[in-house]
């Protein structure tokens, strides 16, 4: 009897950022990385972000096209409704974030994913963005992640997949813990 | 008049379990050294310890090379003074050639040899062994200068007991098998606590009626060798296990702690405005201790099922850790009426006086399993030297006898030896 091994292939290069990690540990300036981010107002609480270059690596890099967010508010929030809201887009990149790090993690550890579904909420008391109540504070006071994932692995496997992914993911880490932020105008 | 620089072919800088470990390998080679110690012997175990503290391994585990421990309680855990004791008739019965009292002050090359000052004269010799410890200073963040003035800092080395501590509540900073220890001892003591708790390392006591170091030790896990390890950094500077050393051999765990009233909150990442902020990634950090618990006790299992091993007792698993619904992300010092912080967030050792260019960036000895890249230059007594038993006191057995080994050739190789 033989059995037939097919490599597991999540589409994530671990290889690449395994060397990369090597590499970075003895150059630690390469590893610094700026990430940009371009907003322009159109009317009204739509606005568009478009993201082209950052640099990292010592070098200065562009993605393969511009991609551009739009965002803006609910016909509830008397707006148009041409984007999604701003805490959804954050609401996105975690979700995406924790999701790239569930396949990385999962190609490394040598796992078949057939499918990663996530489902984020996050909960917010509009009175504090409303200035209406000085006890409520504006951005969310939960977010609940709910992961579906079918794998070739055990519970246990898909469940530590899934704290590793967070224990390794850049939105996780900024949306848990304060960063600092300056915001300067002119 | 200066002292006459004497000559020596090995240097060992510290008369701690590891150093004497060396002094007696190298003796056994009649291999000529002697040992600077800044202070007596175990100097550290004398003066650095705080009071409750006590081994986290069994006294059975304590061996020295040609000693084992001899007393009436294998399956206890040696308090300070006891370990003090432990390495201080090892020194006399191996009649190592301390030199107390003599600090080293710098460390060098010249003329291809090493040259070793000390506080009172100098030595050249031709191999060095750095044994000085892993534990000299406490690291603290830099956060803590944020802490307002009207709050208590004490680190893990200047702590000693909760009755120095003022009688307002303490945040305990750090979930290590030192965070835990003084968050339940404070608690004891009365005094409300709060623990930030980032990576941890959870750990039952006994498991299956037996110490957890049995099982790491028949298991095969403290064998596991340096380049055996997947990732041999976090390996060395992952937290110590939570564990305490009693005579019930109660664990220690966060659960523990809950049930006895402390507060358990995320990670310190911030003080601002008199108000210290706590990671929302407590859940994950809790999960993540869980689940490698859990496999390591899956391997014990394994092992267990194709072993024939009397007197266990039935496989289980631990209630996971509760994690508190909504714990909180914040506490206000004066709010929350906090007096003291204690910061329990781990060691590093100090090379302030090692000018030989061997040290990585964040100042850690660059090394493989304890051989630096200076020829003749070694390094002993650190986590995960070696294998991962050289976290403990009975790892010095093994590598120092292999780190003598490599220095014997060494010095057969230069010609210092014949």
């Amino acid at each position: 009897m033989t059995e037939t091994t097919i490599p597991v292939d999540n589409g994530v290069n671990t290889d690449a950022l395994l060397g990369a990690r090597e590499q970075l540990s003895g150059a630690p300036e390469a590893a610094e990385f700026t990430w940009v981010a371009n907003c322009s107002w159109v009317n009204g609480t739509f606005s568009q972000t478009t993201v082209d270059g950052f640099s990292g690596l010592g070098q200065e890099h562009r993605h393969r096209a511009p991609y551009t967010f739009d965002a803006d508010h609910p016909e509830c929030f008397a707006s148009e409704d041409r984007g999604a809201t701003p805490p959804e887009i954050l609401l996105a990149a975690l979700a995406s974030c924790l999701t790239a790090g569930v396949a990385s993690v999962a190609q490394h550890r040598q796992i078949q994913l057939r499918s990663v579904t996530a489902t984020v909420e996050g909960k917010m008391n509009v009175l504090g963005i409303l200035g209406a109540d000085p006890d409520v504070r504006n951005g969310f006071n939960d977010v609940t992640v709910h992961f579906d994932i079918d794998a070739e692995a055990s519970p246990e496997d898909i469940q530590a997949l899934v704290a590793q992914s967070q224990k390794r993911s850049a939105v996780f880490d900024m949306v848990t813990n304060p960063t600092r932020v300056a915001v300067e105008v002119g | 008049m200066a002292s006459p620089v004497l000559h020596v072919p090995v240097v060992i800088i510290g008369a701690g379990h590891a150093g004497l470990a060396v002094s007696a390998r190298l003796a056994e080679r009649s291999i000529e050294h002697v040992i600077l110690e800044r202070g007596e012997v175990a100097n550290s175990w004398r003066s650095e310890r705080r009071e409750s503290l006590r081994l986290l391994t069994p006294n059975w585990q304590s061996r020295l090379p040609g000693m084992s421990y001899r007393g009436d309680d294998p399956d206890g855990y040696m308090a300070a003074p006891d370990v003090a004791e432990f390495i201080t008739t090892y020194a006399a019965a191996i009649s190592a050639p301390v030199r107390t009292h003599t600090t080293v002050t710098r460390v060098a090359v010249q003329d291809l040899r090493y040259v070793v000052q000390t506080d009172c004269g100098d030595w050249t010799c031709d191999g060095v062994v750095i044994a000085s410890g892993a534990s000299n200073v406490a690291n603290v963040p830099a956060v803590a200068s944020h802490v307002p003035a009207s709050v208590e800092q004490v680190d893990a080395l200047t702590y000693r007991s909760p009755s120095d501590l003022d009688d307002r509540a303490v945040l305990v900073v750090g979930a290590s098998a030192t965070g835990v220890q003084l968050a339940d001892e404070i608690s004891r003591s009365g005094r409300p606590v709060i623990i930030a708790v980032g990576e941890h390392v959870r750990l039952p006591r006994t498991y299956r009626g037996r110490d957890v170091f049995w099982w790491m030790d028949e298991v095969g896990v403290l064998d596991e060798a340096h380049d055996e390890i997947d990732d041999l950094v976090r390996a060395r500077h992952v937290p110590s296990p939570q564990l305490i050393g009693t005579p019930e051999q109660r664990s220690i765990d966060l659960n523990a702690l809950t049930d006895r009233g402390v507060e358990i909150v995320g990670r310190l990442v911030g003080i601002s405005d008199g108000v210290a902020q706590f990671s929302g990634s407590l859940a994950n950090v809790c999960t993540l201790a869980d689940l490698k618990m859990n496999r390591l006790l899956q391997r014990f299992d394994e092992w267990a099922a194709s072993e024939v091993v009397c007197s266990i007792d039935p496989p289980m698993r631990f209630a996971p850790t509760r994690v508190p619904d909504r714990a909180r992300l914040d506490a206000d010092f004066v709010a929350d009426d906090i007096g003291t912080v204690v910061w329990a967030t781990g060691y590093r050792p100090d090379y302030s006086w090692l000018d030989v260019p061997i040290l990585d960036p964040k100042g850690r000895i660059r090394h493989v399993g304890g051989i630096t890249e200076a020829p003749g230059l070694y390094v002993t007594g650190l986590n995960v030297l070696r294998r991962r038993r050289s976290s403990f006191i009975g790892g010095a057995v093994h590598d120092s006898d292999e780190l003598g080994e490599h220095l014997v050739s060494y010095l057969v190789g230069t010609g210092a030896h014949a």
